[in-house]
């Protein structure tokens, strides 16, 4: 109980940052704008850390990929951000992106159709994510692949789509990506304005992801996901689809995890495919690990505690990041089992 | 047609194997194995370490694949669905290992096995009816734990852990109930208990009992089937079989 009423708090003094950005300078509450686009890219991170949450620590799926499904959320929102630029591009076309007429494309290839509308492509921002976890993830539970195996896979997944967005020939952008972007939604980017509401929108998506995992995970769903994970074969053997129901949960981790790359990509200006990178998905992993897998608040504190201390750390010394980072890992996994959360609530009796 | 003259039709068998083998890497674990249940029969099925016994249910509930034989339960063909479709037909199992969900209370572990649809939206939208919890309570009370309804099964004993499976598998309402080894780390009490439990479910459904404790198979009362390496050796009443010279040869005389 007091556990959602410091929840509330945060989410509350979370919502009052952009007000405070507005004071004026020299007010004591006033907060920089670094705070305020630095918490919104957390805010993403901790959606994300969510959708790892939901799949790995309660149905027991370690997805070693998720940063796939981030980075192609933002790839869709990007190719919206690209479209918009229009003839204000370097080369001046009037429709293809600088990089295309760089190229040399004479026209828009047909996967960029449909693009220039904003609500396309948040629903593609959904949707490829959620097929690619379809696929992948029927595949694979079909197969009864597990474990260490299921790790292996999505890794692999998220390094072979590193290696293809890096092409050239693929039409996004090959290694610069997408950047440069005007505006979104009529608003122009890179100011105090399109900032608040960038942050607000990603607010709104943490609020709603945790309202939507907490109705599963109380749910008896929830308890289905939770028997999947300590013992798979005694729930097929109770008569459930195993595979229907981990596949019903990793779709919709992977759904989340798109959306939060869609609100990420705005708020700092590029996509590149240096997202895909395998590094991305396992640094993802950790803050739900070092916050508390198995409950939903853990995941939101480790994402917000192991980016605190990235931000302080690559600024003071980093060089020590990595080493941090694997330290807190194992530090994490030898004495907190439970993560960070298990340091504020009492262990299951 | 004179109706007293024909022979009363038999009683479709609720459960028929025919022929049976199952074999890993050359070792036969089943070895032509045939046997029939009834409707509303309790068996118990006794043999030495190594006789096939978890291997049939195995088998039965779609674990493992039969390299040859026939494996029926009504007009199914199990050998051809998997274990979550066969356990939907009416076949719940319980492991000689008791294995539940340690992470979730006793009560969760019996609504989690209550027949209900099994689906992921159906279990979103799941809402526990007052009949439903009446079902688990009196299940609850059946198996003796209801004072421990709302503790994390990780924590019961060993004996209560056997009675959550048990009741887990009454809550599943199935036909058909495989019992592997249901009294092992049981006192004498729990026992007898779990022998009167066992025959008063039979009847409205058919119970298979593997079981190595002979005092245990003889409370059954039932008819009892002894394999020895996959292979059926004997089938009688409990005294028929302790005097089949070939079941004291390789079974109990040892």
């Amino acid at each position: 109980m007091t556990l959602r009423l410091v929840l509330a708090g945060a989410i509350l003094l979370l919502a009052l940052l952009p007000v405070l950005n507005r004071m004026p300078a020299e007010s004591a509450l006033h907060v920089s704008d670094f705070v305020v686009s630095v918490s919104g890219k957390w805010i993403t991170y901790a959606v994300l850390a969510l959708a790892i949450d939901l799949a790995w620590g309660y149905a027991g799926i370690l997805s070693l990929g998720h940063g796939a499904f981030f980075a192609l959320g933002g790839y869709a929102i990007g190719m919206h951000l690209m479209r918009l630029i229009g003839p204000r591009g370097v080369y001046g076309h009037p429709v293809l992106p600088d990089f295309m007429v760089f190229l040399g494309y004479q026209k828009l290839p047909w996967y960029w159709l449909g693009f220039d509308h904003f609500p396309f492509a948040i629903l593609m921002a959904m949707a490829v994510p959620g097929l690619l976890a379809l696929v992948v993830g029927y595949l694979a539970f079909r197969s009864r692949i597990t474990g260490v195996y299921l790790s292996i896979i999505t890794q692999a997944l998220t390094y072979a789509l590193m290696l293809a967005f890096f092409r050239n020939d693929m039409g996004f952008g090959g290694n610069n990506g997408f950047t440069d972007f005007k505006e979104l939604l009529g608003m122009p980017l890179n100011t105090p304005n399109a900032r608040s509401v960038l942050f607000y929108a990603s607010l709104v998506l943490l609020v709603l992801s945790l309202w939507l995992c907490s109705v599963i995970t109380r749910s008896k769903l929830g308890r289905v996901l939770v028997a999947i994970r300590d013992a798979e074969s005694r729930v097929r053997f109770l008569g459930y689809d195993v595979t229907q129901h981990k596949l019903f949960v990793f779709v919709l981790s992977a759904v989340l995890a798109g959306l939060a790359g869609a609100l990420y990509v705005p708020q700092v200006g590029i996509i590149n495919p240096g997202e895909f990178s395998p590094g991305n998905s396992i640094e993802a992993v950790i803050w739900v690990a070092v916050g508390g897998r198995g409950t939903l608040v853990g995941a939101l504190l480790g994402a917000f505690s192991v980016n605190a201390l990235k931000t302080w750390l690559t600024t003071v010394a980093p060089d020590l990041w990595l080493f941090a980072l694997g330290g807190l890992f194992v530090a994490v996994t030898l004495f907190l089992p439970r993560g960070l959360i298990g340091l504020f609530t009492k262990a299951p009796k | 047609m004179n109706a007293a003259a024909s022979p009363a039709p038999a009683p479709q068998p609720l459960l028929y194997l025919d022929g049976v083998s199952v074999v890993f890497d050359g070792f036969k674990a089943l070895n032509s194995l045939s046997l029939i249940v009834d409707p509303g029969e309790l068996r118990a099925i006794i043999g030495p370490n190594g006789a096939g016994k978890t291997t049939m249910m195995d088998v039965i509930t779609g674990k493992t694949r039969p390299t040859e034989g026939v494996v029926r339960f009504r007009d199914h063909d199990l050998t051809r669905l998997d274990e979550a479709t066969i356990a939907n037909l009416g076949i719940g199992r319980k492991f000689q290992k008791p294995t539940m969900f340690d992470a979730l209370t006793v009560f969760e572990n019996l609504e989690l096995a209550l027949k209900a649809p099994r689906g992921p939206v159906a279990c979103l939208r799941w809402v526990l009816g007052g009949g439903d919890r009446a079902r688990i309570a009196q299940t609850l009370e059946e198996v003796g734990l209801t004072a421990r309804a709302h503790d994390r099964a990780g924590v019961l004993s060993h004996g209560q852990q056997q009675w959550l499976e048990i009741g887990m598998l009454l809550m599943q309402d199935p036909e058909l109930l495989l019992v592997d080894e249901p009294v092992a780390g049981m006192t004498d009490q729990e026992t007898e208990h779990t022998a009167a439990l066992l025959v008063r479910i039979a009847g409205q459904r058919s119970v298979v009992v593997v079981e190595h404790d002979l005092e245990f198979v003889r409370a059954l009362g039932s008819k009892v089937t002894v394999l020895c390496e996959g292979a059926l050796l004997s089938e009688g009443s409990i005294d028929h079989v302790q005097n089949d010279p070939r079941v004291i040869e390789v079974y109990l005389g040892r």
